[in-house]
């Protein structure tokens, strides 16, 4: 009984983002597509930043190999889209899994350096291998998708991956990773692998960004291109961890709506003008946001459950 | 870990002594092999220099974030934005009126101010709250200061006057800018001028007491957060050295200016050892002269692996020295 709520919420918000398509615009309705693929993206990077404590300021790289997986996929093999999401969850895992290798060496700030130096690598390999990966010019899938396309693709996703998140997080795997971001040391005492546990969830996040990638990839009329996955992305992506509150679930909808509706609201800004309005208006909110929330939507939402169970 | 068994209680900072012998016959291995280089081409000699001056950048703003982290455990990702609206709000001060260099010592009292308000104003109330809230902060700084900056001065070709004139040395068949000499000693003019600061005078003590151990410093009557503040503020005008040392080379001012130099700089600080004052300044040299040579002499390396490549030496350096090379190896009490 005690779920119940948790549980009407979710299928009130299910039900209201299965009834949006309806109501708004078509630009409206890829605006909240797109929500849906930060929604993914803030999920996975939760899963190793939140329950696992290993902070990653690279989740960008693991979106653009995912990306990159679909672009190619489709370009040289015309292979189904949603296929080619499923080679990009699975190509991601591997990565992921080869990048918390070298990461079981390092902590703290000097994995969350690490990590930025493959936010910041891994865009300039396809200037390199330029007739594979296209070069600057980017690579386009041998099809495109319509806004409601995306918009299912991305929600039924984001409902897919969140069961499965909930599910990993809630068992086993779930209280190692939250021994392993507590206490390595104690962890360890406890008999929790470590090596094995933050590979996996290193493995896990970057499945979920890479699928968020594939998305990405969609969203922007089926074209990978290397400056769509900069270092602002994973900026982007930890932002949005942030506001929606680490080692939580309930806050990731604020988060991923934060970052994915607020910079395209904000051109129509008055007095400061289009462009650079977005960035000042996105910086200070971010600002602003975290000095109010300094532990995010999450941390909202757990406060007032306290307040309402004292009342 | 002698000093962790003699003094128990404390977080052992004793220096990890195996290694230091190594490390530093390493370096001392590189600058000779730097200096027969330069002796027996030209070519070599000019790009060595040319990467010395470009390491100082680093240095500096590597510096910077190696003060703020040692003060306030935060990496500060807006230290390159501010000191990039550093040189624009300098060009502003050229256009008043001023000399370069008159702009350039008010330019540095003005980045004090402006890391110290930082420190008040938007990392204390968020310091201890959160994991990343303080980090997250810095991110959006770093949007906001690009936005601003864009928004007042963006656009158009903006240049700042050459600091150290347009001459050029020669020395043998030599060819040396006058600006990258003047680079180099105004970067480590600057660096003397912190470890005297952090070395010999009351306030120094202060804020290495505030930053090591903030509660027995408060204890003995050292202002904590005071010193935290003007611990920001000291970064704050570093960076705001790197950033007008380079805005000349490019000649023209770019908003875009210090992001590539903001990641050699965490490269640096994180090579050098992210506490270490003298590891950042050394690793920003490492990386400047690295980059410099090995993109003329290393055909593979084109310059798109440039960055790649800066980065795979960096994770391979960590991976058999995780703390850097002039890091001190952390002794967790459990």
């Amino acid at each position: 009984m005690r779920r119940l709520p948790t549980l009407a919420s979710l299928l009130g918000v299910a039900g209201v983002l299965a009834v949006l398509p309806f109501l708004l615009s078509a630009y409206h309705v890829s605006l909240v597509a797109k929500v849906g693929i930060f929604f993914i993206g803030v999920l996975g990077l939760n899963i190793l930043t939140g329950y696992t404590g290993q902070i990653s300021i690279g989740h960008g790289a693991f979106m653009a190999i995912g990306g990159y997986t679909t672009a190619v996929l489709s370009r040289d093999h015309n292979v189904n889209l949603v296929v080619t999401m499923l080679a990009a969850f699975a190509l991601c895992f591997v990565f992921g899994v080869l990048v918390g290798l070298p990461a079981l060496r390092f902590s703290g700030v000097y994995l969350a350096l690490v990590t930025f130096a493959l936010a910041v690598s891994v865009p300039q390999l396809p200037l390199k291998w330029s007739k594979f990966l296209g070069g600057r010019d980017g690579v386009q899938t041998s099809r495109t998708v319509s806004h409601l396309w995306l918009y299912g693709a991305a929600w039924t996703t984001s409902a897919i991956l969140f069961v499965l998140a909930w599910l990993i997080l809630r068992g086993r795997i779930g209280r190692a990773f939250r021994a392993v971001r507590d206490s390595e040391i104690a962890a360890v005492a406890s008999g929790v692998e470590l090596p094995l546990y933050k590979t996996l969830a290193f493995g896990i996040s970057a499945a979920y960004a890479g699928v968020a990638g594939s998305l990405f990839v969609l969203a922007t009329n089926g074209f990978a291109a290397p400056d769509e996955f900069g270092v602002v992305l994973s900026l982007e992506l930890l932002i949005g961890a942030a506001v929606a509150g680490l080692g939580s679930l309930w806050g990731i909808l604020a988060g991923a709506a934060f970052v994915g509706l607020l910079p395209a609201v904000s051109t129509s800004v008055p007095v400061i003008g289009s462009e650079h309005g977005r960035d000042v208006v996105f910086g200070a909110a971010v600002i602003v946001v975290m000095l109010l929330l300094p532990d995010g939507f999450a941390g909202l939402l757990a406060g007032i459950r306290r307040r309402l169970a004292r009342a | 870990m002698a000093t962790a068994e003699s003094s128990p209680g404390f977080r052992s900072r004793g220096t990890d002594v195996g290694s230091f012998p190594v490390v530093v016959a390493l370096l001392v291995a590189a600058a000779v092999f730097l200096v027969v280089g330069s002796l027996r081409s030209a070519t070599f000699a000019q790009l060595t220099v040319q990467g010395l001056a470009l390491g100082a950048v680093y240095g500096s703003l590597a510096l910077a974030l190696v003060l703020v982290y040692r003060a306030t455990r935060v990496i500060n990702f807006a230290q390159g934005e501010l000191a990039m609206a550093t040189t624009y709000i300098a060009w502003q001060l050229v256009q008043w009126g001023l000399s370069y260099w008159e702009a350039f010592f008010a330019r540095l009292g003005i980045a004090f101010v402006h890391g110290l308000v930082l420190e008040v104003v938007l990392i204390r109330p968020v310091l201890h709250r959160s994991a990343i809230a303080a980090v997250i902060v810095t991110v959006g700084l770093f949007i906001l200061v690009d936005g601003v900056v864009n928004w007042l001065w963006g656009g158009g070709f903006r240049a700042l006057p050459p600091p150290f004139g347009t001459k050029i040395y020669h020395i043998g068949s030599v060819a040396i800018a006058r600006l990258y000499v003047g680079m180099i000693v105004v970067v480590l003019v600057s660096v003397v001028l912190v470890w005297v600061l952090f070395r010999f005078t009351k306030l120094g003590l202060g804020m290495r007491a505030a930053a090591l151990r903030p509660a027995e410093a408060a204890l003995v009557g050292v202002r904590v957060d005071r010193m935290l503040a003007i611990g920001w503020g000291l970064a704050t005008v570093l960076g705001a050295v790197a950033g007008l040392m380079a805005a000349p080379s490019q000649y023209i001012l770019d908003p875009t200016l210090m992001q590539p130099i903001l990641v050699y700089a965490f490269a640096a600080a994180v090579l050098g050892g992210l506490e270490s004052p003298t590891g950042a300044v050394v690793g920003g040299l490492i990386i400047g002269v690295t980059l410099n040579l090995i993109v003329q002499y290393v055909p593979a390396i084109t310059s798109e692996l440039q960055l790649p490549f800066a980065f795979a030496v960096l994770i391979i350096v960590l991976l058999i020295k995780p703390s850097g090379l002039f890091g001190h190896r952390e002794v967790r009490r459990v």
